[in-house]
């Protein structure tokens, strides 16, 4: 197997007695697009942080091809980072700003002339050589500090969400930039967001974190079709989590109803929590499904209908659907089984604070 | 409506201008333009040209800019060390600094005086150690300490104001970028900071530039600035047009810096409070 381009092993790191990272193994292959993908404040800049090497882990270690870095400052680390904020230099001008790195490791003029033209092509900016920092709008603010990371061809390129500060239209079109930059560019790419769509749109694998800990770790398509837990499944898209009883293998009683399922290996009548996406659920005619509720509440939402269908144990199951059912009507309920999935319930109280609650 | 009422709030403001700034502008322009007998004459301006005023001139000019440079070597890297505390205006370390300045000025000379004097506090203690006296009371060498020490916080606070402007992660990019500490200061740091620093340096030369308390005191009678030269036109030798005369000499050094300081500092950012 060939061996990982940057492995953090058992890192831990506590601010003011709080711990942020606890044990956090990761390992990233050469050449993918990872996403350190969570809520707000659980601890995705902070492993960004120490892999640049601005913040030392209180314990722990980090391998950079083979080689400890641990504790190798950040201007000696062959990778480079864009920053949320951008941080360009606002006293120099675009072309400076790219080439600063470049200068610090004293290349040739004609070289660094040549990069420069070349970065700002990538990031389809052509021309912007004398432009000020302030003349230019986030976006493209966003794209020379994207440049000015790449022109120093590292071997990784960190960005802590980077498109965070954009509008919806423009974020979009950066995301395809820079999945078009990777795959040019062939760098390894650690990217951090809290947006759960634009982790689906560009990563080959997403790390899932909560409070300091990953709660999953796989290809878009894993994290989406199979969550491990009751939260990557609610923070990945909207879900329907029921609780429900593995009665045997490939059968699952939810709210007294027998669904056929593919997952096996819970047990005999175990307890587990049932994950069904919403746009999973079809509405049948009322004899035809397996559970049958009333339709509460009706959404255009576009694409969609949103809609909402309770139960007679008074759950509300989300359900997005083309077809249109009007509110108070009888309908049923009926998932294929290959949507539908299946989690171990949480263990403990503690593994619950870590899982569900934010 | 509104118009006349932003008129009428700034009146208290304009006649104090007037009283306090303008006229005695234009008293001091009438007393420089004119000799004893309200004839006009240029003799005042050019009077600066004698030796001993020259001399007095170029000596000011020369510790004042002493004073600055070695403010400025003792300012920069304290106010980069409060700015890496990430110390906040209120701190206890900003409140040590800004503490000499509510003591009164002529105070604090005064006891400078008192700590340098032949028989004063400091050589009673080197004679105590049986270490040798130091005699730098009434040299220019006092003059440059008590420059130093009354002006230091003024170029610390609009340099450390700058500097805790700049976001960490400009600093972080840098070295990401593979600038060194040192290459991070000269290439990131002194430039995002030069508002700072000419605030600074005008806020230290100009008042050291016009003193004439800090020249009386520790630089004794010998010691003649142009800042003395003028008090004693004015008090003394009581010719006030040739004071007047010297002081827009002066006036005119002052406005030089200033023009300087608003070149680089377009947007107003190195004001220190
Ligand atoms: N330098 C620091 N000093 C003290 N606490 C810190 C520091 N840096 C981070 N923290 C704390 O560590 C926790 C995790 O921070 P981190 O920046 O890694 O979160 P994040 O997932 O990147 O959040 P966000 O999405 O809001 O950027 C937060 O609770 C934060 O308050
Ligand atoms: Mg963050």
């Amino acid at each position: 197997m060939e061996h990982p381009l940057i492995d953090l092993v058992n890192i831990s790191k506590t601010f003011d007695n709080t711990m942020v990272l606890d044990d956090l193994c990761l390992s990233v292959k050469e050449n993918t697009f990872v996403t350190l993908l969570g809520p707000s404040g659980c601890g995705k800049t902070t492993p960004l942080r120490i892999i640049g090497g601005f913040e030392k882990p209180d314990t722990g270690k980090v391998i950079f091809d083979g080689q400890d870095i641990t504790n190798l400052p950040p201007n000696k680390r062959q990778l480079n980072t864009v920053f949320q904020k951008y941080a360009l230099f606002t006293h120099m001008t675009i072309a400076e700003n790219i080439a600063f790195g470049l200068k610090i490791k004293n290349k040739p003029k004609a070289y660094i002339d040549d990069k420069i033209k070349y970065a700002l092509k990538l990031v389809n900016l052509d021309g912007f050589e004398n432009r000020s920092v302030a003349s230019l709008s986030g976006g493209q603010q966003q794209r020379i500090a994207i440049a000015r990371a790449i022109v120093n061809e590292p071997r990784v390129l960190l960005l802590d969400e980077p498109l965070g500060a954009l509008d919806l239209k423009l974020r979009q079109d950066m995301q395809y930039e820079l999945i078009r930059l990777k795959n040019e560019l062939g760098i390894t790419f650690i990217y951090v967001t809290h947006d759960q769509e634009e982790a689906l749109t560009m990563s080959d694998t997403i790390v899932v974190m909560n409070q300091g800990y990953i709660q999953q770790m796989g290809s878009p398509e894993q994290i989406y079709n199979e969550p491990e837990n009751a939260f990557v499944a609610d923070f990945i898209g909207e879900s329907n989590i029921v609780p429900g009883t593995m009665i045997r293998d490939e059968l699952v009683e939810i709210f007294g109803a027998r669904f056929a399922c593919v997952d096996k290996g819970f047990g005999v009548n175990r307890p587990v929590d049932v994950v069904i996406r919403p746009e999973d659920i079809d509405l049948v005619e009322p004899e035809k499904g397996t559970l049958t509720g009333v339709c509460t509440h009706l959404i255009f939402k576009g694409v969609h209908y949103e809609m909402e269908v309770t139960t007679p144990d008074g759950f509300e199951w989300l359900v997005h659907s083309t077809d249109m059912c009007p509110v108070g009507k009888q309908v049923g309920i009926h998932v294929d089984p290959f949507d539908i999935q299946i989690m171990n319930k949480p263990e403990s109280e503690d593994e619950e604070a870590v899982g569900v609650n934010e | 409506m509104n118009k006349n009422a932003s008129r009428f709030l700034a009146g208290p403001y304009i006649i104090w201008m007037i009283g306090f700034t303008v006229i005695p502008l234009i008293m001091i322009i009438l007393y420089c333009l004119t000799d004893g007998d309200g004839a006009f004459t240029l003799a005042n301006v050019a009077a600066i040209a004698t030796p001993e005023h020259r001399k007095a001139l170029f000596l000011s000019l020369g510790l004042s800019l002493v004073s600055t440079l070695i403010c400025l070597v003792m300012a920069y890297p304290l106010a980069l060390i409060l700015r890496k505390r990430n110390v906040g205006q209120g701190s206890f370390i900003v409140f040590i600094f800004i503490l000499p300045m509510w003591m009164n000025f002529l105070l604090r000379t005064m006891a400078w005086q008192t700590l340098l004097e032949k028989n004063g506090v400091i050589n009673g203690i080197l004679s105590a150690l049986h270490l040798p006296n130091l005699a730098i009371i009434n040299t220019p060498w006092a003059i440059i300490l008590g420059m130093v020490y009354n002006f230091l916080p003024f170029m610390v606070l609009p340099i450390y104001n700058v500097l805790i402007k700049i976001d960490d992660d400009v600093i972080n990019a840098a070295q990401d970028l593979g600038a060194s500490t040192a290459q991070t200061i000269t290439k990131i740091l002194i430039p995002l900071s030069l508002p700072g620093i000419i605030s600074g340096i005008n806020m230290v030369f100009v008042p050291a530039l016009t003193t004439f308390v800090i020249s009386n005191l520790l630089g004794g009678s010998k010691i003649l600035l142009i800042g003395n030269v003028i008090e004693q036109e004015f008090t003394k030798g009581s010719n006030w047009h040739l004071g007047s005369g010297l002081s827009l000499v002066l006036m005119f050094f002052i406005l030089v810096s200033m023009a300087l300081m608003a070149k680089y500092d377009k947007e107003g950012e190195g004001t220190a409070f």
